[in-house]
C-alpha cells in the first residue's frame, strides 16, 4: 500500500518537473519549411544548405522532394485548409498544377524591383491570371555537351556551334562506325527529360510548332529524322536520366540533356568536355528555356518567414550561391564573378550562343495545362517509344496521339504558347 | 457474461485497425475507380484498357508470375527437404536462404541492375575471361528476353525464402512415423515425396502459393529497378498514373485491375488445392 502510494507520489512529481521545464525553456522558433523538387540529388542538398541557406537570417528546413509527393503533399494541405509548407520552389509546370494553392505576391514582386528580375519570366509567373502566382527563381535549358574525343569525327565544313541535324546525325554516324559502338546519348530514360527535346527542340525546329502542328506532314518528316538519329544512338539510353553519368564513363561523347545535368561533367573534368547548342532544322534552331519560381501557398503557417526568405533569395549574391549550388542560373540582373564552377563558364557560353542564334525559335513550356501536364508529355514519349523503338507506322501513331492531344488542349482549355501563335479558347490540333 | 464477450472486445483493436487502415482506404479507391465528375462511370477504366501500354503491361506481369511461381515452388520443395534432412548446422543453413527477405525489393533490384548493367560485375567477369571485348547490354529494350530473365533470375533470389519458410514449418508437422511406415513399405525417397509429403503439405503449399502470387501480381520496384520502362508492368502504371500524370482514377482503376486477378487467383488455389475434410489429419 505504501509501496503504491510512493510510486504514485514519485510519478506526479517527474510529471510536475517535465511539465514545468517545457513551459519555462522558450518555444524554438519554428524554421520556416521550404518545399522544393529542385536541388533533390543529396550533393545538391548539401550545398543549398551549407552554401546558400547558410547566410539567411533565421532557420530554414530545406525540404527537396521528388515530384509524386512533392505535388501530393501541396494539394493534401490546400485541401484541408491548413498546412505546414512555408515556401514552395518549383518549376513552371508544377506551380501551373497547383496554382489554386499559393497566394498572390505581386506586392513582393514591386518590392522586387531593384533586383531587376527578368521581365518575361515575371510574367510568366502570372500563370495566364491577373494574380502573381510566383516569383521566378532560376532558369535554365536543355544543351549539348560532348567529350573532345568526339570533336575529330565532325563531318567536314560542320561548325559545332550552328550544326544542322543532318550534321549531327552524320556526326553520331560517324562516331558509331568508327569506335565500335554508339556514343551519342539522349535521356530516354523514366526519370529522363526526353519529352522536353521533343516538345522544345525537335518540334520547333522542323514544325514550327509544339502542338498545331502536331500530325503535320513536316512533324511526320521530323519523326522519320528522329528514326534516323535513333539508329546510331546507343540503345541503353532508355535507361539515362542523367547524362553526366555517362559522358563521365566515357560511355556516351555526345549528349543532349538539362544543364543541370550535364554540370557534373564540366566540374570533375573541364578540359574533357565541350558544351554547345542544340541543332538546327529546317524551321530554325528550336529551344527551350525552363523557369523554377518561389511561391508562398494560402495555408503557410510563416507568411512573414516565407516572404523574407523568399526576399533573400533573390539577391544577387544569393543567386550567384545557388547558381554555384546547383548549376541553375539566375533571374535577376547579377554580375557572375570569375570564380565561377567550370560548368557554369562552359554552359554559360553555350546558353548564350544558344538563345541568341540568329535561327533561334524558342519552344516554350507549357502554360495553362493546370494537372494535365504528365498527360501532355506523355502524349510525346508514347510516340517516340511506338514510333522510333517499336518502328509502328508514324502517320497512324501521330493521328492517335492527336486525337489524346486534342482532348487534353480541350480540357485544360489553355491558349497556345511560343513558337504557336496565340489562339482564342484551347490550342487547336490541326 | 463478461467472458462470453471478452474475445469479440479482444479482437476489437485489431478490426479496428484493419478497418481505419485497409477497408476505408479500400473503399474509397473503388470509390475514385468508378466515379468521374461526381456520378458513376466506367470511363477510367475505359481510359486505362485504351492506353497502348495497357495489355503489354497485364501480359508482362502475368507471364512474370506464370514462370516464377512454379519455379519458386519447386525450388522452394528442393530447398525444404533439405532444411528437414539436415541435423547439424540446419538453422545456419536456413538463416542463409533467409536472407534477402530482410532487405527491401528495390535494394534487391539494385543489387541485381549492379551485376548486370553495362559496367557491372557480369560483364566485367566475362571481359576478365576473354569472353567479349565490347560490353553487352543486358537490359536494353531490344533484349527483350534476356531482360526478362534477369527479372526472373532477381525475383527468384529475392522472393523464394517467403515460400521457403512457410513450407519449412509445414514439413516439420508431419509426422516421421508416416515416413518410416513407408520405408518400411520398401518406398524409396522419391515415393516417400510424392506420396507422404506433398499430400500432408498441401495445406502449406495452399497457403504459401497464395501468398507469393498475391505478391507477384504486386510486382514493382525489381522490375522499376531493372527495366524502368523497358517492360511495363501493372504496378508500375499504378505508379505512373498517380505520380506522373497526376490522374489517381485511372491508377485506382489499374488497382482496382490487380485485385481482381489476385481474387481470381486465390479463389483458384483455394478451389484446386483444398484438402477435403476426412482427409484432414
Amino acid at each position: 500500500m505504501i509501496q503504491t502510494k510512493r510510486l504514485l507520489i514519485g510519478a506526479a512529481a517527474i510529471a510536475a518537473l517535465v511539465v514545468g521545464a517545457s513551459l519555462t525553456t522558450p518555444a524554438a522558433a519554428d524554421p520556416v519549411l521550404f518545399w522544393s523538387d529542385q536541388g533533390t540529388p543529396v550533393e545538391e542538398q548539401q550545398r543549398i544548405r551549407d552554401d546558400v541557406l547558410a547566410g539567411f537570417d533565421g532557420e530554414v528546413d530545406f525540404q527537396p522532394q521528388d515530384p509524386g509527393p512533392y505535388v501530393t503533399r501541396i494539394q493534401a494541405e490546400a485541401e484541408a485548409g491548413k498546412g505546414t509548407i512555408d515556401l514552395i520552389g518549383g518549376l513552371h509546370g508544377d506551380f501551373a498544377s497547383f496554382s489554386d494553392a499559393v497566394m498572390d505576391v505581386s506586392d513582393l514582386a514591386a518590392s522586387l524591383a531593384s533586383v531587376g528580375v527578368n521581365e518575361t519570366y515575371l510574367g510568366l509567373g502570372k500563370l495566364g491570371s491577373g494574380e502573381q502566382k510566383y516569383i521566378p527563381w532560376m532558369q535554365a535549358t536543355y544543351i549539348m555537351a560532348a567529350n573532345k574525343k568526339a570533336l575529330e569525327y565532325l563531318p567536314e565544313g560542320a561548325d559545332i556551334n550552328a550544326l544542322t541535324y543532318d550534321q549531327l546525325i552524320a556526326w553520331a554516324k560517324k562516331l558509331a562506325d568508327e569506335t565500335g559502338s554508339p556514343k551519342f546519348g539522349l535521356p530516354a530514360g523514366p526519370k529522363g527529360l526526353i519529352h522536353r527535346f521533343f516538345q522544345g527542340y525537335a518540334y520547333p525546329s522542323f514544325a514550327n510548332s509544339e502542338v498545331t502542328k502536331f500530325r503535320s506532314p513536316e512533324a511526320v518528316a521530323m519523326w522519320e529524322k528522329i528514326k534516323e538519329l535513333w539508329a546510331v544512338t546507343s540503345p541503353a539510353s532508355t535507361s539515362f536520366a542523367f547524362m553526366q553519368e555517362q559522358l563521365l564513363s566515357d560511355e556516351i561523347w555526345v549528349a543532349w540533356d538539362h544543364t543541370a545535368r550535364l554540370a557534373d561533367a564540366f566540374n570533375q573534368r573541364p578540359d574533357d568536355f565541350v558544351a554547345f547548342p542544340a541543332p538546327a532544322g529546317p524551321t530554325g534552331r528550336g529551344f527551350m528555356p525552363v523557369v523554377a519560381g518561389l511561391g508562398i501557398p494560402k495555408t503557410a503557417p510563416d507568411v512573414d518567414g516565407a516572404k523574407k526568405l523568399l526576399t533573400y533569395m533573390m539577391q544577387p549574391t544569393t543567386q550567384i550561391a545557388t547558381l554555384k549550388a546547383i548549376g541553375f542560373f539566375p533571374v535577376v540582373k547579377a554580375e557572375l564573378p570569375a570564380d565561377m564552377p567550370a560548368s557554369v563558364r562552359a554552359e554559360g557560353a553555350a546558353v548564350a550562343a544558344q538563345s541568341g542564334s540568329s535561327d533561334a525559335n524558342p519552344g516554350l513550356l507549357p502554360v495553362g495545362l493546370g494537372d494535365l501536364g504528365g498527360k501532355f508529355n506523355k502524349v510525346y514519349v508514347d510516340s517516340f517509344q511506338q514510333i522510333v523503338l517499336n518502328g509502328a507506322d508514324i502517320k497512324t501513331v501521330l493521328d492517335q496521339q492527336a486525337d489524346v492531344l486534342r482532348s487534353i488542349m480541350e480540357e485544360s482549355k489553355a491558349p497556345c504558347w511560343a513558337p504557336d501563335a496565340m489562339s482564342d479558347g484551347p490550342c487547336p490540333v490541326e | 457474461m463478461e467472458s462470453r464477450r471478452l474475445p469479440y472486445l479482444l479482437l476489437l483493436p485489431a478490426t479496428l485497425f484493419l478497418v481505419v487502415f485497409f477497408v476505408y482506404p479500400f473503399v474509397q479507391v473503388a470509390f475514385q475507380a468508378f466515379t468521374k465528375g461526381g456520378g458513376f462511370t466506367l470511363d477510367n477504366f475505359h481510359e486505362m484498357v485504351s492506353d497502348w501500354k495497357f495489355t503489354t503491361a497485364l501480359r508482362n506481369t502475368l507471364l512474370l508470375a506464370v514462370v516464377i511461381v512454379p519455379l519458386q515452388l519447386a525450388l522452394a520443395l528442393t530447398m525444404a527437404s533439405i532444411v528437414t534432412r539436415l541435423k547439424a548446422g540446419r538453422d545456419v543453413v536456413l538463416y542463409i536462404w533467409t536472407i534477402p527477405l530482410g532487405i527491401s525489393d528495390l535494394a534487391a533490384g539494385l543489387v541485381w541492375l549492379a551485376i548486370f548493367e553495362r559496367n557491372g560485375f557480369f560483364n566485367s567477369l566475362l571481359a576478365n575471361l576473354g569472353l567479349m571485348s565490347e560490353p553487352t547490354i543486358w537490359l536494353g529494350y531490344q533484349n527483350k528476353i534476356t531482360l526478362f530473365a534477369v527479372v526472373v533470375m532477381a525475383e527468384l533470389w529475392r522472393s523464394t525464402a517467403i515460400v521457403l519458410v512457410v513450407l519449412v514449418a509445414g514439413m516439420g508437422l508431419i509426422p516421421k512415423e508416416y515416413y518410416e511406415a513407408a520405408e518400411v513399405f520398401g518406398a524409396g525417397p522419391w515415393k516417400r515425396f510424392i506420396k507422404v509429403t506433398l499430400p500432408l503439405l498441401k495445406p502449406s503449399i495452399q497457403t504459401a502459393l497464395i501468398l507469393r502470387t498475391i505478391l507477384a501480381f504486386e510486382v514493382f520496384a525489381v522490375v522499376a529497378a531493372l527495366a524502368g520502362t523497358n517492360m511495363p508492368i501493372l504496378m508500375g502504371e499504378v505508379y505512373e498514373w498517380q505520380f506522373a500524370l497526376q490522374d489517381r482514377k485511372v491508377a485506382a482503376a489499374y488497382a482496382l485491375v490487380i485485385l481482381a486477378i489476385s481474387i481470381g487467383f486465390t479463389l483458384f488455389f483455394l478451389f484446386t488445392l483444398r484438402t477435403r475434410d476426412e482427409a484432414r489429419a
